[in-house]
């Protein structure tokens, strides 16, 4: 089967991992490890796979565009906002952002992937975000959602540079993705860090204020459990942890997420729904590329 | 003005918990004015889980935050008025809406571990002209020299001052001893402690930060902070005056507003209950305490085993979702277990 070939921009934990998932893809090639530091580990294993290596950043790239055909942006906010949005709009390759910058369109794959197909940059938005919206979308399939408020508790462990760092950036973002992808009339995002050992499994707790107390109760939870299933396809460790509370206007649901163990053990199920769900947009536009060549 | 130690009297956001972050603009105006009135040089004002706190997760606030930190400084003379921030929940635009309110203190609150993520909003509050705080709390949940590192990186950030918080009211007075000492050997800037009385020990606990050179202590007036309240503001004055060391508060002033806050604001008086003491003892984050006790009614679970499982999975301040899904597998396995007898 055809390729496409991927660049991987930032050789943290979140693009390490995200290397090890394109490796199974059958759509999708692993080309080049773009970062800044020679002696990082993302780099050095990147290298040890036989992949290219550009260790000075988008610069060392923008020298050889050919090396890939999509290019995931694994940094941070701040860097995706001040130097490669504009250095990669020019060389007209998809972009997949996973930093909050949220300059492309937000995009969680089990709710508005199809119609983001044909954009040239798409926004991943957070990992509590890819967590949480699907829930707060499938509630408001059946009733109007006024607040959708979001607590996503990963362990320290898992937290690397960049998160830390964007720790606003996740909070405004996810808050305002709750909104326009999950359809709330109000968002809210908290997130916790967690130091506890063994490393705690990244939980998330979604609370939804609907319109009034009287809606399709059985509905509502038909429309969570059918979502559950439908991330865990591309998120197999995405499951509730408890059945729904309902409690008046208000919904409960618990979530937890295990990651595959890639890069990052089994807990860092956060980083496991970012890349999940990345390689996932990009597997979906990979076909959509090739499809449009038949 | 000479003052050897800096009082910071918390009623007004450690006490949020207590009355369920219902606070109204007059309570605010009213105790900040008398607080400043008996010369408390620092009152905070915030919800109880810091700007941006009101949610579902912790409770609404009856009034925006940042309109009773507005308030408070209107009537707050020559006291200066803090906020705190916890980095996940509030962020640095919180933080510039309570500056340009008037907040002179910003107290950046995180988990003992996690001093990095408070970096970004220490900067942003030196940055808005406010005195900058370092607040590491469950203190007791890191060895003193993981203390130590956290507290350097704070410093290391531009941070005025920074405080070991013992949020679940943990510490007994050795521990307490040992890490404001090496604090205080190893640090440049102020040295600050933050109780709960949990276990009786927050103004014992407090008298021992101070000997070891720790020069800000927080205080509830009333002991109107969350679990069994903090060190009480106006019993510390006392006892200060008593060794001779300075605070420059008016006993007397403070006697009478805490009559007034004991008929007036406190829903009952302060007591250490079992659960506040359950907290103490097995190291709970104090402000689960209001939660603890209503899933306890709602799931019908004892409060003190739903403490006890939240500091057996070493739960974190914040982590108030927990307490639901902790309370609610126990109904279950109770559940199950009557079935099955």
């Amino acid at each position: 089967m055809k390729k496409l070939k991927v660049g991987i921009i930032g050789s943290g934990n979140i693009g390490t991992d995200l290397m090890m998932k394109i490796h199974r893809s059958d759509v999708l090639e692993m080309s080049v490890m773009i970062g800044i530091d020679k002696d990082s580990e993302g780099l050095i294993r990147a290298r040890s796979h036989g992949h290219h290596i550009i260790a000075n950043g988008l610069d060392g790239f923008l020298e050889h565009p050919e090396l890939a055909d999509i290019l995931y942006d694994a940094t941070s906010a701040k860097a995706h906002v001040m130097i490669h949005y504009e250095a990669l709009k020019k060389l007209n390759k998809k972009v997949i952002d996973l930093t909050p910058a949220a300059i492309g369109p937000f995009v969680v794959p089990s709710v508005n992937l199809q119609k983001n197909l044909n954009e040239m940059e798409v926004n991943m938005i957070t990992c509590g975000g890819q967590a949480t919206i699907p829930i707060v979308h499938a509630i408001s399939q059946v009733s109007q959602v006024e607040y959708a408020e979001i607590i996503a508790t990963i362990s320290s462990r898992s937290a690397g540079p960049g998160t830390r760092a964007n720790i606003d950036e996740f909070t405004q973002t996810t808050a305002r993705a709750l909104e326009q992808v999950g359809g709330a009339k109000k968002g809210k995002a908290i997130i916790l860090l967690n130091p506890a050992e063994p490393p705690l499994i990244m939980r998330d707790t979604i609370h939804c204020l609907l319109q009034s107390d009287s809606f399709d109760e059985k509905a509502v939870i038909t429309s969570i459990y059918k979502m559950v299933e439908k991330v865990s396809e591309y998120v197999p460790g995405y499951r509730l942890k408890t059945e729904p509370i309902i409690d008046g206007r208000q919904i409960t649901v618990f979530l937890e997420v295990r990651g595959l163990g890639d890069y990052l053990p089994v807990y860092a199920g956060n980083l496991d729904i970012m890349t999940a769900s990345a390689v996932k947009v990009g597997e979906e536009m990979a076909k959509n590329h090739f499809k449009s060549y038949v | 003005m000479d003052r050897d130690v800096l009082v910071t009297e918390v009623a007004l956001r450690d006490g949020s918990h207590v009355v369920a972050h219902q606070y109204t603009i007059e309570q605010v105006k009213n105790l900040t004015g008398k607080l400043s009135a008996a010369g408390v040089p620092y009152i905070e004002v915030s919800h109880g889980d810091g700007l941006g706190g009101s949610s579902l997760q912790y409770g609404f606030s009856k009034v925006n935050d940042i309109e009773l930190v507005e308030a408070a400084v209107e009537v707050a003379g020559e006291s200066a008025i803090s906020v705190l921030l916890i980095p996940g929940i509030g962020t640095i635009d919180h933080l510039r809406e309570a500056a340009d309110v008037g907040a002179k203190m910003a107290r950046i609150a995180t988990h003992v571990t996690e001093a990095d993520v408070s970096k970004q909003h220490l900067e942003a509050a030196k940055h808005l002209g406010m005195e900058a705080i370092g607040f590491l709390m469950m203190s007791h949940m890191a060895s003193p020299e993981k203390l130590l590192e956290q507290a350097y990186l704070m410093e290391s950030y531009g941070a005025d001052a920074v405080y070991v918080v013992d949020s679940a009211g943990s510490f007994l007075p050795q521990d307490v001893k040992t890490r404001i000492n090496l604090l205080k050997t190893n640090l440049n800037i102020d040295i600050g402690f933050h109780a709960h009385n949990n276990l009786s020990l927050a103004v014992a606990n407090s008298l021992v930060a101070i000997e070891e050179g720790a020069n800000r202590i927080d205080g509830s007036i009333r002991c109107l902070g969350a679990g069994a309240g903090n060190t009480q503001t106006e019993v510390l004055v006392a006892v200060l005056d008593r060794l001779g060391i300075r605070t420059d508060i008016d006993l007397y002033k403070m006697l009478d507003l805490s009559e007034e806050v004991g008929d007036t604001i406190m829903p009952k008086p302060q007591e250490i209950t079992d659960s506040s003491l359950i907290m103490g003892y097995s190291g709970v984050y104090s402000s689960f305490l209001l939660h603890a006790n209503k899933a306890s009614k709602k799931y019908g679970v004892d409060a003190r085993d739903i403490l006890m499982e939240l500091g057996r999975q070493k739960v974190v301040g914040g982590q108030e979702d927990t307490i639901i899904e902790v309370a609610k597998q126990m109904a279950l396995q109770k559940e199950g277990t009557m079935r099955w007898n």
